[in-house]
């Protein structure tokens, strides 16, 4: 081990995977608390009507970063962060397949990060809100008119690189690499989800390269894809970006439903149920989600057939998600339920994903998304498949490895505050957002009329508790590295798979000898 | 809070669901139903909707919530076994598919209900700009800009005092010049844009459709009440998405009638004064209403501008510039800027063009007339 460097350049040299999932988690928590604050900014804006603390345009930059950078830079890396640490110890391989490009995929996120955000600081009027403020959407034309789009651009191509990279990496892996024995359809959910999520990563992250391109050649290079004056098109650039868009929708929840699904069975101590239709289920999701895109733009005027064939296509997709609900029903029908805090947060987000589906097959049929399109009942229904859907996923797999990975067992009692806290306010924080939208509150508005008032007050407080609350997460986390009481090698009673065969915390090279899987 | 107390309370809630009319203002929680023959099978459809998944949702987590009680550990509960059975899963998939297709049948009614491409009795072409309306009334050579009103407009200002806002009528959503239709006659939307995508909506009149440069949407409408209707802007156009409102104000055809002579002997009047000339007096006083309304959302009530706007006050164009290039710049617009030539008439370009080069300590002196802006066109 003499030879290994230490220090920083342990850091930016390693090809470890378990190193390398671990700067992805910590990339990940460090956008999720920036991205949180951005979503602080926005509430306390919107805590009662008038202009309070912030311009209009500084609010749309702080909506636009907040969605960006918890899209590209807390869900998906933290994601990937498990993919790294999970799929080599649960099909029994030594490492990724690649590991140096692992390296590589890592580390273009942080300057991928900077490149976002430091738009934000350059000029000489930080408060008229120098950053994009497009939204996250990044809509033409409106996104032609910023002056800075080339860092916003190139900070998606990065992004895309890393994705990219990872994804090939995350296939490689899982298709060549499973120990003798393990078959596909043995393999652990969480991995079958991210084979899946690594394919749509792949079809996808170029179309997206592609619009950003064409963004950049029409704002510098005078071409006009998105100008219609130079005979262009605005609304190719929507289907486009919804071509991306709504398979992006499901990179970040696939691997949810992964992690989920691992947790469930441990706690409940029975076998998953249906596990085969599971793995189609998923894939079902993942085909349906490339033909479906238009259904976030019913309201840009497509021709009735268009619009109908979206509105079918759509709401067919509640049927492989229903499938899944029932599925985790039934597996903890009958079984022998404890509830450790990942249980807590598993069982939580079955519940309240299943709400942000329900209101998702509302938005689908067409004729009633004209009054749901760009409302907040449109705000609170991805709230409720991103944060208690894809996020509670995400902390619930933490406090289901976190002592595989750091040998320690962390503090239950904090940490069931950290669940019980979170889990009212994210409902106080977002539930009333559905009654503001079927009230006609449009979103992405910094003020609002007299009528909305109440609502929104009520939605800041839980806003506001919502995120202190992560704090508690923060010093969990802190504590349990730092010690406790030492976790056992299977950590839960109840736990089966290979990433519990070996100790706790996992050695830094695991399964240099293939394990036999039967 | 007792157990009783609470009953009652989430009773009232889920009651409130079911009769919106009498709904708190304050606390509305549905949709309502609007003043269409569209806008009523839109809410039916919603209630529908809603109500299967409220329905699907009690049972699926009356199932969860009995295994989460009953099945636990702790209770002495054993796990069984049994993980798969081709059976169920062949039922669960079948169940929601039929739901599906009893949703999708009404849903499809409706949305060709609204697709309908039958003749209509009034046009309206509605422009979205960087951040009003303009209405051009097709078949009646009636055009006009529809702001947010002037006391919303001051108390939506960063720090503005809160009485302002209490006192603003219907803050945010008035208008200074409402578009007016016809009651129980068919209306028919030519949507399109002068600049980024926006959308017009007006919940009450289940209209929401993208107004698109290089495109025109249509959609139509046929009102049954009379009344004042207000809506917003739906799609993120920029710094002031939030504040460009919809009033739409339903009349019997009568007075639909007297509506349109009034604004168009309006507009005439108001092209008179092109050929007029005014006192600096007069021109600084309606160049003053003018900036306040076109100009000060970018350039600021005090001229100094921010961000990518630049400020007014000492600036070379509205201070040691020739007035023909202040003319032509606030005519036909440059970069962010959009052309004001096609929004405002001679007079009032005079008038903000000279209310510029004398406020704010631009001491010029200048007086611009009418005719000055005519030529420059």
């Amino acid at each position: 081990m003499s030879d290994h460097p230490t220090g920083i350049k342990r850091w930016l040299f390693t090809t470890n995977h378990k190193d390398i999932g671990t700067m992805y988690l910590w990339f990940s928590f460090t956008m999720l608390f920036i991205g949180g604050a951005f979503a602080m900014v926005i509430r306390a804006e919107l805590f009662e009507p008038g202009m309070q603390v912030v311009n209009p345009n500084f609010f749309n930059m702080m909506t636009t970063l907040h969605g960006l950078v918890m899209v590209f830079g807390a869900i998906m890396p933290a994601m990937v962060g498990f993919a790294n640490w999970q799929v080599p110890l649960m099909i029994g391989a030594p490492d990724m397949a690649l590991p140096r490009m692992n390296n590589w995929s890592f580390w273009i996120l942080p300057f991928a990060g900077i490149m976002l955000l430091a738009p934000m600081f350059i000029g000489d009027n930080f408060a008229a809100g120098q950053g994009p403020a497009f939204g996250w959407t990044f809509y033409e034309p409106l996104s032609g008119q910023y002056d800075k789009l080339a860092f916003f651009i190139f900070a998606v191509h990065l992004l895309g690189f890393s994705s990219i990279m990872g994804s090939i990496n995350i296939i490689a892996t899982i298709l060549n690499m499973r120990a003798p024995g393990m078959t596909l359809m043995k393999m652990p959910l969480f991995v079958w989800t991210w084979l899946i999520t690594a394919f749509l990563l792949i079809a996808v992250m170029p179309v997206l390269a592609g619009a950003v391109t064409m963004m950049l050649t029409d704002k510098y290079f005078g071409t006009s894809f998105f100008n219609a004056a130079g005979g262009g098109d605005p609304v190719l650039f929507q289907h486009v970006f919804w071509f991306f868009g709504h398979p992006e929708v499901y990179i970040m929840i696939l691997p949810a439903f992964g992690i989920v699904s691992q947790i469930i069975p441990t706690f409940a101590r029975k076998p998953l149920f249906g596990y085969a239709s599971m793995v189609y289920a998923t894939a079902a999701i993942a085909f349906l989600s490339f033909i479906v895109w238009a259904h976030h733009m019913f309201t840009v005027g497509m021709p009735a057939a268009g619009e109908l064939y979206f509105m079918y296509a759509t709401v067919m997709i509640a049927v492989p998600t229903a499938v899944k609900v029932f599925n985790w029903t039934a597996t903890m029908w009958k079984g022998s339920m404890t509830f450790e805090t990942p249980m807590l947060w598993a069982i939580a987000f079955v519940f309240l994903f299943t709400i942000g589906g329900f209101t998702g097959l509302m938005l689908g049929v067409a004729p009633v998304d004209f009054q749901y399109h760009d409302t907040y009942f449109v705000v609170a229904h991805f709230h409720y498949v991103l944060v208690t859907g894809a996020l509670f996923a995400i902390i619930g797999g933490v406090y289901y490895w976190l002592p595989k990975w750091t040998g320690n067992m962390y503090s239950v009692t904090l940490s069931k505050w950290h669940f019980w806290i979170s889990a009212i306010s994210v409902n106080v924080l977002f539930f009333p957002q559905h009654f503001l939208g079927l009230a006609g509150m449009p979103r992405r508005i910094p003020d609002y009329a007299l009528q909305f008032a109440e609502f929104n007050k009520i939605s800041s407080i839980g806003a506001f508790v919502f995120g202190a609350s992560q704090l508690i997460f923060l010093y969990v986390i802190i504590k349990c590295i730092k010690g406790g009481e030492k976790a056992t090698d299977r950590v839960w009673e109840g736990a089966q798979g290979l990433e519990w065969e070996v100790p706790s915390p996992a050695p830094y090279h695991t399964f240099a000898t293939p394990p036999e899987v039967k | 809070m007792s157990a009783s107390h609470i009953t009652k309370k989430l009773a009232v809630l889920f009651g409130l669901l079911l009769v919106p009319g009498i709904a708190l203002a304050d606390y509305t929680l549905n949709m309502t139903q609007g003043i269409t023959p569209v806008s009523k099978e839109v809410y039916g459809l919603h209630q529908l909707v809603m109500w299967i998944c409220t329905v699907a949702g009690v049972l699926v987590f009356s199932v969860m919530i009995y295994s989460i009680i009953n099945h636990r550990k702790s209770k002495g509960a054993v796990a069984a076994q049994f993980h798969e059975s081709a059976t169920v899963e062949v039922i669960w998939t079948v169940i929601p598919l039929i739901v599906l297709v009893a949703i999708a049948i009404p849903a499809t009614k409706t949305l060709l209900d609204i697709e309908d491409p039958s003749k209509s009795d009034v046009t309206i072409q509605v422009t979205g700009w960087q951040w009003k309306w303009n209405y051009n009334y097709r078949d009646e050579d009636l055009s006009f800009f529809s702001n947010l009103a002037t006391d919303s407009n001051e108390a939506r200002q960063l720090g503005a005092d809160t009485a302002l806002r209490d006192k603003a009528d219907t803050y945010l959503l008035n208008v200074d010049k409402p578009i007016v239709v016809p009651v129980n006659k068919k209306v028919r939307l030519l949507i399109t844009s002068n600049d980024v995508l926006h959308a017009w909506w007006v919940p009450a009149l289940a209209v929401k459709r993208d107004a698109i440069p290089g495109y025109i949407n249509e959609s139509h409408f046929t009102a049954t009440k009379t009344g004042t209707y207000r809506g917003q802007c739906a799609e993120l156009c920029g710094k002031d998405h939030g504040f460009m409102p919809i009033v739409v104000k339903v009349v019997e055809q009568s007075e639909y009638t007297a509506w349109v002579s009034a604004q168009k002997a309006a507009a005439a009047a108001a092209a008179g004064d092109s050929n007029k000339t005014f006192t600096q007096a007069e021109l600084l006083k309606k160049g003053e209403a003018v900036y306040k309304a076109n100009c000060a959302a970018c350039h600021q009530v005090n001229g100094t501008g921010g961000g990518p706007f630049p400020a007014l006050k000492g600036s070379k164009v509205a201070t040691k510039g020739p007035v023909e290039d202040h003319l032509k710049l606030v005519i036909t617009g440059k970069g962010i800027m959009p052309p004001f030539g096609p929004q405002l008439n001679d007079a009032d370009i005079a008038a903000v063009v000279t209310y510029e080069r004398n406020a704010w300590g631009n001491s010029t002196g200048d007086t611009v007339q009418p005719a000055a802006a005519k030529a420059a066109r």
